[in-house]
């Protein structure tokens, strides 16, 4: 509870949440404010905002409602971050935490793998596994945990091993404990706080990603996404820019929102920042 | 008549509000006079470096003096400026640290730093500058001062560390030094150098020093005047003499009481010779070649060490830091792997042991750490941390729970405060949560690694009465590793002194402590400070 209340004394990380909550909220009211397919035809293509009441935000070059998509898109963009933060944060922490505490051939064989990956930059291997194993929702999001492991791997490991050789681990040792229960039950909840923190930073970068494959029409063309439409935007980019600017702007809203939210929950719970504001 | 060199009077210092206490220091008077040295002893918590760093104008920020006056030779420094207080720091008033490996900057040579103060204060010339930074190295009895005074502080040891920072402190003949625990993190013997070398400078220069320690060893060693200070107030002060033999105060008296004497005390009800623990040749290298990298330095930390710890009874490992004795108590817990020899335990070569196999031992041989506040899992309740060992070697939840209670009784901690986290205990508590973790079990042998040596005196003495009274009704034996001679005089029947890896000499502590027959082992019972203290009377010390 005093780490909340110091997280709501923080006004960008305030501002955040607010942000969050308007975009969950889109997603949540979707189906009861658009009940129709986002992606089904609607009327004239092309009607800017304002011009027809029935479509507060116009219609896209094939005459869908914008306003449908952007409300729907919410629930694919929120779909992706959570999923595929989850499975990138998974493989990350398992194998931070392996490297990390096992040390010596285990620790040098998995830290290779590491930098194999980051080495590579993160969209063209995306691209890569898009273009080999299709283009569904499904393994997009799992393209995209594939790719944004490493980070949260080195993060991991760094934490487990400043702590592996602390007295109270040793403790668990001398009592007789195994190796996999003192990993994941005794060090893991130590190591964990900076490792929820970043995961904001990688679920902005997931949403980001998608939208980045979308454009080049390489995401899941029957799900109504945010960078579905900047992709369907950009033929008519320099008279109907309102077709690509306003996903866009939603993008950079919940992008916004989540690393605010990540931002303010790291200077919450880093005990070393106390007393600093 | 003349001013005392520092009078500091009825000095009142204020925390930031939500402090656990309103008043870090509460009416403070405290006089001294040139030449003389005066010992501010204390527990932690009790405000004697807060009065240092408010003579200074160091108090952290939130924190301020609210009343009360210090004066330098008549001169009211809370009057200052902090352009004027900046020419008394250093120049009238010096302040040497406690911790000798941080107070140096590691990237600057040592005649650099020293030379730093005449820089700032002086338009001395650069070749003078230098000229007196070798003599001041020389003073302070710096080892070849040519050569160190353009070394780096990584090239010198923890001593010498010491001396670089007291010829710094020194460089403008300061009035007055004040002193914060300079020798807490030096090794024993080194510690008697360093207090030798500030009570002979003081005598040559006729430097005032206000000393402060937790130490009544050191206290008695070297002070002329005592004050006692107790949760930021001053409960007794007066001649060192009076203050030792007579104290007023029940706090004083309890601290005194606390020091352990250096005879041996204890003594078994029951010998049997019947090992439970036998140690042949055992050795352990750190810093063995690995793949692909150049071979590192070699370190033999434990060398062909052999010691048998007959059942019930209790084996003092004594040594100063690097001796290989926190290694060798890791090795017998199979912590670390030994390189050679046998560790049997009732006949069993734990050295042998596959780790699966360990792990069915490890209810036999305990462990108690060093560091109260590492030794525990911060996420967990402390009831939990003493159930988990029963609990991981099978005993249902309720049960284990159930046995922690009882042992959190006998450790003399409430029951209530299983529910508790780590964080909520104070540092004695803490280490009563270890030693209760470690009775667990029901071990035979329990290895305590400095199992005391992070308490307050007071507390330390709490905790070693409780150890020796669990030892006597559950039949323990232990090994008990330490560097203080006083603690394991007190404790141990057994005594194994070590140096560099080697044990140079074992016995039983009567006739270590009262017959040394090696040289080193004499050198360390004559570094401990104040030998004279909580010995029986015997003529008064001069």
């Amino acid at each position: 509870m005093e780490g909340f209340r110091r997280y709501l004394r923080n006004p960008a990380a305030v501002v955040g949440l607010v942000l969050l909550i308007v975009v969950v909220a889109a997603a949540l009211a979707a189906p009861l404010v658009y009940p129709g397919d986002p992606l089904g035809l609607a009327g004239r293509p092309l009607q800017w905002p304002g011009a027809n009441r029935h479509f507060p935000l116009g219609t896209d070059p094939s005459g869908r409602d914008i306003a449908a998509q952007i409300f729907h898109g919410a629930r694919i963009s929120l779909l992706i971050g959570v999923i595929a933060t989850a499975i990138s944060i998974a493989i990350g922490i398992g194998i931070g935490a392996l490297a990390g505490y096992h040390g010596g051939w285990v620790d040098d064989a998995l830290m290779r793998l590491t930098e194999a990956f980051q080495t590579l930059p993160n969209f063209l291997l995306l691209l890569v596994l898009v273009a080999v194993f299709g283009s569904d929702i499904a393994t997009v999001i799992l393209a995209i945990g594939l790719v944004s492991w490493p980070a949260t791997a080195r993060l991991t490991r760094a934490e487990v091993l400043t702590l592996r050789n602390r007295e109270f681990v040793e403790a668990c040792r001398t009592l007789g404990m195994g190796d996999m229960r003192i990993l994941f039950f005794e060090v893991l909840p130590n190591a964990l706080p900076p490792v929820i923190v970043y995961a904001g930073v990688v679920m902005a970068t997931s949403i980001l990603l998608e939208s980045a494959l979308a454009f080049l029409n390489l995401s899941d063309p029957n799900v109504a996404s945010w960078g579905n439409l900047i992709g369907a935007g950009k033929g008519v980019l320099r008279v109907q820019w309102y077709v690509s600017a306003i996903p866009g702007f939603a993008i950079l809203v919940a992008v916004l929102a989540v690393s605010l939210v990540g931002q303010g929950l790291n200077d919450a719970l880093n005990p070393r920042l106390r007393g600093r504001a | 008549m003349t001013p005392p060199a520092l009078e500091i009077a009825g000095l009142t210092v204020a925390l930031p509000p939500g402090s656990d206490r309103l008043y870090a220091l509460h009416d403070v008077s405290l006089t001294l006079s040139a030449g003389e040295m005066l010992c501010v002893v204390g527990e932690s918590g009790s405000g004697k470096s807060m009065t240092a760093a408010a003579v200074m104008r160091l108090l952290p920020p939130g924190v301020e003096g609210v009343a009360g006056a210090i004066r330098l030779a008549g001169r009211d420094l809370l009057s200052l400026s902090e352009p004027e207080m900046r020419r008394v720091r250093g120049a009238q008033i010096a302040m040497i640290f406690q911790e000798p490996m941080t107070a140096l900057n590691p990237l600057r040579t040592i005649g650099d730093q020293i030379g730093e103060g005449f820089r700032i204060h002086t338009d001395l010339p650069r070749p003078e500058i230098r000229s007196r930074t070798l003599a001041l190295l020389d003073e302070v009895r710096i080892p070849d001062p040519a050569a160190t005074i353009d070394a780096y502080p990584h090239a010198l040891s923890g001593g010498q560390r010491q001396r670089a920072m007291i010829a710094m402190a020194l460089a403008l003949q300061p009035a007055v030094l004040i002193a914060d625990e300079p020798t807490t993190a030096l090794d024993v013997t080194t510690q008697a150098q360093i207090l030798a070398l500030i009570q002979d400078l003081r005598a040559r220069r006729g430097m005032a020093v206000l000393f402060i320690t937790h130490d009544f060893g050191v206290v008695a060693q070297i002070a002329d005047r005592i004050a006692v200070m107790q949760d930021g107030i001053v409960v007794e002060q007066g001649q060192a003499a009076d203050i030792l033999d007579n104290p007023q105060h029940p706090y004083t008296k309890i601290l005194i009481a606390a020091v352990p004497p250096l005879v041996a005390e204890y003594q078994p009800s029951a010998a049997p010779d019947t090992p439970i623990l036998v140690l042949e040749g055992v050795s352990k290298t750190y810093g063995t070649s690995r793949r692909f990298r150049k071979a590192g330095r070699l370190v033999r930390a434990v060398a062909d060490v052999s010691l048998t710890l007959p059942r019930g009874s209790t084996l003092g490992i004594v040594g100063e830091s690097g001796s290989g004795k926190s290694t060798l108590a890791r090795c017998i817990v199979r912590l670390l792997d030994t390189d050679a020899g046998s560790i049997r335990l009732d006949g069993i070569d734990l050295t042998q042991l596959s780790r699966r196999a360990m792990r069915d031992q490890a209810p036999r041989v305990q462990m108690v750490f060093q560091d109260p506040y590492a030794s525990l899992n911060p996420r967990r309740r402390a009831g939990e941390l003493v159930a988990q060992g029963p609990m991981v070697h099978g005993t249902p939840r309720a049960e284990a729970m159930e046995q922690a209670r009882q042992l959190f009784v006998s450790v003399g901690l409430p029951p209530q405060s299983m529910q508790r986290f780590p964080h909520e205990f104070s540092g004695g508590q803490r280490q009563r949560i270890g030693l209760a973790r470690a009775l667990a079990l029901r071990p035979e042998l329990l290895v305590a690694d400095e199992a005391v040596s992070a308490l307050d005196v007071s507390v330390q003495a709490q905790v070693l009465q409780l150890l020796a009274g669990l030892r006597e009704s559950l039949g323990l034996s232990v090994l008990f590793i330490t560097h203080d001679l006083r603690v394991a005089a007190r404790i141990c029947d057994r005594i194994a002194v070590m140096r560099d890896g080697v044990v140079v000499e074992q016995g039983t502590a009567a006739q270590v402590f009262g017959a040394p027959s090696h040289d080193y082992t004499k050198a360390l019972l004559a570094s401990v400070p104040g030998r004279k203290l909580g010995a029986p009377p015997q003529t008064p010390p001069g």
